[in-house]
C-alpha cells in the first residue's frame, strides 16, 4: 500500500506537476494533490462500506428474525445496495413549501461533511494516517459534536412539526450523551498519557489482556452505548420513532437528500465501531502477539474489530425494543455520567499507583 | 498557501459576524454566529493554536451554540418588540462599543500586538500538553478559582430553576419497574376443560 502511494506520487504526480504547475506554485500543489489522493483513498472505501453495511443490516436481522432478506438484485442480492442507491439517485427532490430553501439543501451536508473529516484522524496501520495530528481525539469529539446541527437544521427548514420534534428529541439525546462520551475519553486520555490516537494504540502494546477494555470496562460500555445513542440507532431511535412522529427529522426528504443523511448515519455507525476498537481494542494491534506472521499489527485486525462492533450494532437493533423518552435521558444524566466520573477518579488511582501489566 | 487560507477565514469570519447582527431571522442569526466561531476556530489553527482552536469548537459550536438554537428554535421569536427598542438602547450601545474600541487601541498601542504573523511554534511538545503544564503548575491557583466560581453559577442555576413538583403528581420509578419480574404481574391459571 505505502509502496504503491509512493510510486504514484513520484513516478506519476511529481513529474506531471513539474511540467504543468509554474515554479513557484509546484510545492503547494503536490502537496495539495497527494492530500488529495489520501483522502479518496480513505473516503471511496468508506462509502462503499456504507452500501454494504446496509445490506448487512437488512440481511443479518432477516437471519435473526427468521426471514432471508433481500435476494432478487443480483447474485444472492448482492447488488441490492447498488439498486437503492441508482434509485435513491434518480427521485426528485422535493423541496416543502414554506421551508428554508437554502438551509433544508444545506443541512444534509453539514450532516455527512462531519461524519467523512473525523476520518482523517483514525489510524489504519502504524502510521497509516491522513493527519497524525496530537489533538486527535479532541478533533474527534469536536467533530462528532458538529453532526447535530445537520439534524436541527433539517428539522427547522423542513416547517413540519413531525421533522421539528424529531429535531428537537434528537438534539436533547445528543447533547446528554456527549458528556458521558466526553467523560469516557477524558479516561482513556489520563490511561494512555496522550492525545494522539497513534499513541493510545501503541500504549496498549501487549496482549489481548493488555488492551484498554480491561481496566477500564465500564467506561468501555458507557463509550460504546453513547455511541449508538449519539448515532441515534435502535434502541435510542426515539428521534425516527416512526410510531410517532413517522421518520422524525428527515420526514421531508426524498432522493438524493435524505439518502445523504442515510449515509451519514451509516457513517457515524462505522466511526463510532472503528474508535471503540482504536481506544479499548488495541486498534491495529494483533490479539496474539508474539505469535509469528498472525502476531504482526496490521489494518486486517482494525478491520475484524470494526465489524465485530458493527454486528453489536445490528444484533442491538434487532434484540432491544426502543427506550422511552424519560429512561434515554435518566440513563444517560443518572447513570452513565456518575460512572464515567467515578472511572476517571479509580483511573487515574491505577496510573499513580503504576498498577501492572497497563500502567508500568 | 497559508496567506490564502487566513484571508479566506478572516473573510468568512467579518462577514459571518457582520450577518448575526444585520441578518432577520434569529434562527439565521445564530447559524451565522456558528460560522463565525468556526472560522474563528480556522484562523487560530493557522497560528498553530490547536488546543485552544478544538476546544473552541467543541465547547461554543458542539454544545452552547446547539442549546442556544435549540431554545431560539422552540421560543419562535417575534422581532417587532425587539426592533422598537433599538432607538432608546442605542446610546448604551454606541458608549459600550466606544470602550471596547478604546481598549483595543490602548492594547495595539502600548505592543502588545505586532503586524506581523507570530512566530511559529518552535518550542518541542504539543500544545495541550505545555497548555496543561502552565495550567497545573504556574497557574493552578487562578485555574481552582475559576473551577469554583463555575461550581457555584452551576449550583446557582440549578437552584433558582428547581421546582418542587406538586404532591399528585406521580412519576413512575424505573428502578422498580426495571426490576418488576413475569411472576409479579402474569399469574398462569390452569383450568379444565368443561365438560
Amino acid at each position: 500500500m505505502n509502496a504503491l502511494y509512493e510510486l504514484l506520487t513520484e513516478k506519476v504526480l511529481a513529474p506531471l506537476v513539474a511540467t504543468v504547475i509554474p515554479g513557484a506554485w509546484q510545492d503547494e500543489t503536490l502537496y495539495m494533490l497527494q492530500a488529495v489522493i489520501k483522502i479518496v483513498v480513505i473516503v471511496a472505501p468508506l462509502m462503499l462500506c456504507v452500501a454494504y453495511l446496509t445490506f448487512a443490516e437488512r440481511k443479518i436481522i432477516g437471519y435473526m428474525q427468521v426471514r432471508i432478506g433481500p435476494n432478487r438484485v443480483g447474485p444472492r442480492g448482492w447488488l441490492q445496495p447498488i439498486a437503492d442507491a441508482v434509485k435513491l439517485m434518480f427521485k426528485e427532490i422535493i423541496i416543502p413549501s414554506g421551508a428554508s430553501k437554502a438551509l433544508f439543501i444545506a443541512a444534509p451536508v453539514l450532516s455527512i461533511a462531519p461524519s467523512l473529516a473525523a476520518w482523517a484522524v483514525i489510524p489504519f496501520e502504524h502510521g497509516m494516517v491522513l493527519a497524525d495530528i496530537n489533538a486527535g481525539l479532541l478533533y474527534i469529539l469536536a467533530l462528532t459534536s458538529l453532526g447535530i446541527y445537520g439534524i436541527i437544521i433539517a428539522g427547522w427548514a423542513s416547517n413540519s412539526k413531525y421533522a421539528f420534534l424529531g429535531a428537537m428529541r434528537s438534539a436533547a439525546q445528543i447533547v446528554s450523551y456527549e458528556i458521558a462520551m466526553g467523560f469516557a475519553l477524558v479516561v482513556v486520555l489520563i490511561a494512555a498519557g496522550s492525545l494522539n490516537l497513534n499513541q493510545i494504540i501503541l500504549a496498549q502494546n501487549g496482549s489481548l489482556l493488555h488492551w484498554f477494555w480491561l481496566p477500564l470496562l465500564p467506561v468501555f460500555g458507557v463509550y460504546f452505548i453513547s455511541g449508538i445513542a449519539e448515532t441515534n440507532r435502535a434502541p435510542f431511535d426515539v428521534a425516527e420513532g416512526e410510531s410517532e412522529i413517522v421518520a422524525g427529522f428527515h420526514v421531508e426528504y426524498g432522493g438524493m437528500a435524505f439518502s445523504i443523511f442515510f449515509m451519514a448515519e451509516y457513517a457515524n455507525m462505522i466511526l463510532i465501531s472503528a474508535l471503540t476498537s482504536i481506544l479499548f481494542f488495541g486498534g491495529w494491534l494483533s490479539p496474539f502477539q508474539g505469535v509469528p506472521v498472525i502476531g504482526e499489527p496490521s489494518l486486517v485486525w482494525l478491520l475484524a474489530k470494526t465489524s465485530m462492533f458493527l454486528f453489536l450494532f445490528l444484533w442491538f437493533r434487532a434484540t432491544f425494543p426502543r427506550y422511552r423518552y424519560d429512561q434515554i435521558m435518566r440513563l444517560g444524566w443518572k447513570v452513565f455520567l456518575p460512572i464515567t466520573i467515578a472511572w476517571i477518579v479509580v483511573t487515574a488511582g491505577m496510573v499513580v499507583a503504576q498498577v501492572p501489566p497497563w500502567f508500568d | 498557501m497559508t496567506a490564502i487560507t487566513f484571508y479566506f477565514f478572516a473573510a468568512v469570519l467579518v462577514i459571518s459576524a457582520l450577518l448575526v447582527i444585520t441578518v432577520r431571522n434569529p434562527v439565521h442569526a445564530a447559524l451565522f454566529l456558528v460560522l463565525a466561531f468556526f472560522s474563528s476556530a480556522a484562523v487560530w489553527l493557522l497560528l498553530q493554536a490547536e488546543f485552544l482552536a478544538i476546544a473552541l469548537v467543541l465547547v461554543y459550536v458542539g454544545a452552547v451554540m446547539v442549546l442556544f438554537l435549540f431554545v431560539i428554535m422552540m421560543l419562535d421569536v417575534n422581532l417587532a418588540p425587539l426592533r422598537e427598542g433599538f432607538a432608546r438602547y442605542l446610546p448604551l450601545g454606541l458608549t459600550v462599543a466606544a470602550l471596547l474600541v478604546v481598549t483595543m487601541a490602548i492594547v495595539i498601542r502600548s505592543g502588545g500586538i505586532n503586524a506581523t504573523a507570530p512566530a511559529q511554534d518552535t518550542v518541542a511538545g504539543s500544545n495541550t500538553q505545555l497548555l496543561g503544564q502552565a495550567l497545573f503548575t504556574d497557574f493552578l491557583y487562578p485555574f481552582e478559582v475559576a473551577g469554583a466560581v463555575l461550581l457555584v453559577a452551576i449550583i446557582a442555576a440549578i437552584a433558582l430553576t428547581l421546582r418542587r413538583r406538586s404532591r399528585q403528581l406521580r412519576t413512575p420509578a424505573p428502578g422498580l419497574q426495571v426490576a418488576v419480574r413475569r411472576e409479579d404481574r402474569v399469574r398462569i391459571v390452569k383450568m379444565d376443560a368443561e365438560k
